[in-house]
């Protein structure tokens, strides 16, 4: 204080002393989530998303769904019998970015996968009310009556590996095909898809098959959601942090 | 100087050219035609200008005094005020649509998930962001005794900032965003305010060293903080990498916990550099200047501005409780959220403290007690904050309306009443008028929407409280007691209150902006001549 007309005089003394204090924060918060080793827990199950899911992820930010559904499961009592286990941070360690979302006007859907049919969300996302009579939610038709129309998937692939995503040359040189063959469980493709993404569904989830619509790739997406991780062999412990 | 802003405007024509012919999604067509428009047209101006006036005006007036820049100014209050306007009618809409959804009309533009960030990125740097340079382009002149450094350049960073907010409010209605709350713009947009916001630091900063005066004044270190804070937090919080450097779609550099805590690091301190430090710039000119008075204490203000610095970006953990986000990070971001309580309530203090010997003027000046009564929302808000990020307290108000309540007390109380008071002050100095064409209106205007923020932040109180109470009820059986479909019932009473509470305070805002018209316009309500409180900085104005 004794010296604070010092810096009253200087402006880019003040800018750099401004800069030193804002950042001593954010480096001692944020920096060590990327190199402590227990920031994401070991678990068995997770994997990229498959092309069609990643479509799927992409709708749903392009809807803003994030602000009214959160995807994460506080370990509170009343939240896992409501929605199931409480999240890790490693169930969303590929996604770019986090969709934890912060507002719950509508229910969590970190665990939704699996917990209504397709018929279910089909009906629900042409008008919530039909299904849900008390829903605030805006209706979405216009998703299922939308072509599926991605530029490049291979390059949303690529994209995501480049930023740390552990797609293989593999799934990214068949994206195109994956993209197209998750709603054909006839396809002669499918079993080598399975192998590059397990637990991966597939069927024709908006009950159209004359189309891939946007609407497939939303379900598909919900239905996959929270379902990968294989709690049976996780290991509470081990993974305190 | 004018050429190369010449040789900027042309590289612009043939990006934004390029951006649209090699297109991958009609998003990016349509946002490279509206870059090479906007090119175009600043290189139209441009040319008028250099025919207009050949040399650069002169620092000082004829009589010696500075020869402020005051046009920038004018844009800026016109600029803040439409902006204003459309961020609280976008507000109202979706309040609307969360009581009664038919209003979405199931298209895809008109959704609430659309139109939620329209509205906040509106209020927050449409409204919020005009506000904060203009004022900030007033104050430094003022207090540096200087001109506006720059001829073309501030004026850059008007026009560049207009067409950040149009890129990025078109890009949300067409389904463009990173899905980061309040940084929702994409990479191009991004790259685009960046450059914005570098000419800015500039100016602000090229202004301070043409400073007659041997000191900063105290509102210009939170400018200079609230500038350079921003820079950083939007360019980490916005690392990614494009799909294609001709497509709209980005993937995020972080994923999963470090991209939580990334942009929650960003998103508190969007709020505690945008909307306080930059607002506290606001208050430490405006209070003083308003009710003539010298700032409480000058000691005070140091360790308010260095402490809320430091604190304030350790806050953004408490976003983020109970979540997938380790435990230590949680705490200290709890810790020092407490810990903030002590500067901003200093801050205050300092802030209200100004008054003394002047409290009159709460009573007779009724532009005072819009700049007071924000002061005071700042103070419920910056406790409630601190509250709200115990974790036991926020096990229950995470993911409830009570932090949509806690933000608006916050935004509507502080960030909007503050920039009323200054709206009001400038209008009258900048067009050289006596007075405000009515002081009743500002009355009005203060008590509609005061009405209208109780209402909006009592009814989300009750609602969050009774949404959150209802989540963890258990009856006898042990079972939960209600579906979540019960609970999104009980919220439709207080959306309608809260639609009600939003219209309110729109309508304050259409009467503010009349008020400012007719003054602007040199006219004076006819029953309150002589009786209005006088410009005191134009005594001889008509």
């Amino acid at each position: 204080m004794l010296k604070h007309k010092v810096v009253e005089k200087n402006s880019i003394l003040m800018l750099v002393l401004v800069l030193i204090v804002v950042s001593i924060g954010g480096l001692i918060e944020i920096a060590p989530l990327f190199y402590l080793e227990s920031t994401i827990e070991k678990v068995k199950g997770m994997r990229p998303y498959s092309p069609l899911e990643l479509a799927g992820r992409d709708i749903y930010i392009r809807e803003g769904c994030y602000n009214c559904h959160s995807q994460m499961v506080r370990p509170l009592r009343d939240e896992s019998e409501r929605y199931g286990h409480y999240s890790l941070a490693a169930e969303s360690m590929y996604d770019h970015p986090f969709q934890w979302g912060s507002k719950r006007t509508g229910p969590d859907l970190a665990r939704v996968g699996g917990r209504y049919s397709d018929e279910w969300h089909v009906t629900h996302m042409n008008n919530p009310r039909d299904v849900v009579p008390e829903s605030v939610m805006p209706g979405y038709p216009f998703l299922a009556k939308t072509q599926l129309e991605i530029s490049n998937i291979t390059g949303n692939l690529e994209t995501n590996s480049l930023v740390g995503v552990p797609y293989t040359e593999d799934m990214i040189a068949n994206a195109e095909l994956d993209l197209r063959i998750q709603v054909d469980p006839e396809a002669d493709e499918i079993d080598a898809f399975m192998e590059r993404y397990p637990k991966a569904q597939v069927r024709d989830f908006d009950g159209n098959p004359a189309m891939l619509s946007e609407l497939d790739a939303l379900i598909a997406y919900l239905q996959m959601m929270g379902t990968l991780v294989d709690f049976t062999s996780y290991d509470v412990d081990a993974n305190k942090r | 100087m004018n050429l190369l802003w010449l040789a900027f405007t042309i590289v612009g024509v043939l990006t934004g050219v390029l951006l649209s012919a090699k297109a991958v999604d009609p998003n990016m067509m349509l946002h490279g035609m509206m870059f090479t428009l906007a090119s175009i047209l600043s290189a139209f101006a441009l040319i008028a200008r250099h025919y207009r006036n050949a040399s650069a005006p002169s620092l000082a007036s004829e009589n010696g005094s500075v020869n402020y820049n005051t046009e920038i100014l004018k844009a800026g209050v016109i600029a803040s005020a439409f902006w204003g306007i459309a961020g609280f009618a976008v507000g109202l809409v979706i309040a609307l649509q969360l009581a009664f959804p038919a209003l979405n009309f199931d298209l895809p533009w008109t959704n609430f998930g659309r139109l939620r960030p329209l509205h906040t990125s509106a209020v927050i740097f449409a409204f919020g962001g005009n506000i904060l340079i203009m004022t900030s382009f007033h104050v430094v002149q003022r207090t540096c005794r200087a001109r506006l450094a720059g001829d073309i350049a501030p004026w850059f960073v008007f026009w560049g900032y207009q067409l950040f907010i149009v890129l990025a409010a078109t890009g949300y209605l067409l389904g463009v965003t990173q899905s980061k709350e309040y940084a929702e713009p994409e990479w191009y947009v991004d790259i685009w305010l960046t450059l914005v916001w570098v000419v800015y630091l500039l100016v602000f900063l090229a202004t301070l060293w043409r400073r007659q005066e041997k000191h900063i004044y105290v509102a210009n270190w939170f400018y200079l903080a609230f500038i350079v804070t921003i820079a950083m937090l939007h360019v980490v919080n916005n690392l990614s990498v494009p799909v294609s450097f001709a497509g709209v779609k980005s993937y995020s550099l972080f994923a999963g916990v470090q991209s939580a805590l990334t942009q929650w690091w960003y998103g508190h301190n969007a709020v505690g550099f945008f909307l306080t430090a930059g607002f506290l710039g606001i208050m430490y000119y405006y209070i003083p200047k308003r009710v003539n008075r010298p700032v409480y204490s000058y000691r005070l203000s140091i360790i308010h501005f260095w402490s809320l610095i430091f604190l304030y970006i350790w806050a953004g953990p408490h976003h983020l409780h109970y979540t997938a986000l380790p435990d230590w990070a949680q705490t200290l971001g709890m810790t020092f959220s407490v810990m903030l309580w002590m500067p901003s309530w200093g801050g205050m203090i300092n802030g209200l403290m100004t008054l003394s010997g002047a409290w009159d003027k709460l009573r007779t000046d009724p532009v005072v007690r819009f700049l007071v009564t924000s002061v005071a929302f700042y103070g419920m808000s910056t406790f409630e904050g601190p509250l709200m990020s115990i974790k036991a307290v926020n096990a229950l108000s995470h993911y409830t309306d009570w932090t949509i309540g806690h933000v608006h007390s916050g935004a509507l109380g502080w960030v909007a009443y503050i920039s009323f008071g200054a709206l009001y002050f400038m209008v009258p100095v900048l067009w050289k008028r006596k007075s405000l064409y009515s002081d009743a209106l500002v009355n009005l205007h203060f008590w509609i929407s005061t009405v209208g923020i109780l209402l909006y932040i009592t009814a989300m109180w009750v609602s969050g409280i009774l949404q959150g109470l209802m989540w963890r009820a258990y009856d006898a059986f042990g079972f939960l007691e209600y579906s979540f479909s019960e609970t999104v019932e009980a919220m439709h009473p207080f959306y309608v209150i809260r639609a009600l509470g939003g219209l309110l305070f729109l309508i304050g805002a259409l009467i503010m902006i009349y008020n400012l018209w007719r003054t602007a316009r040199g006219d004076v309500r006819e029953k309150e001549a002589g009786k209005l409180v006088p410009n005191l900085e134009y005594a001889g104005a008509r």
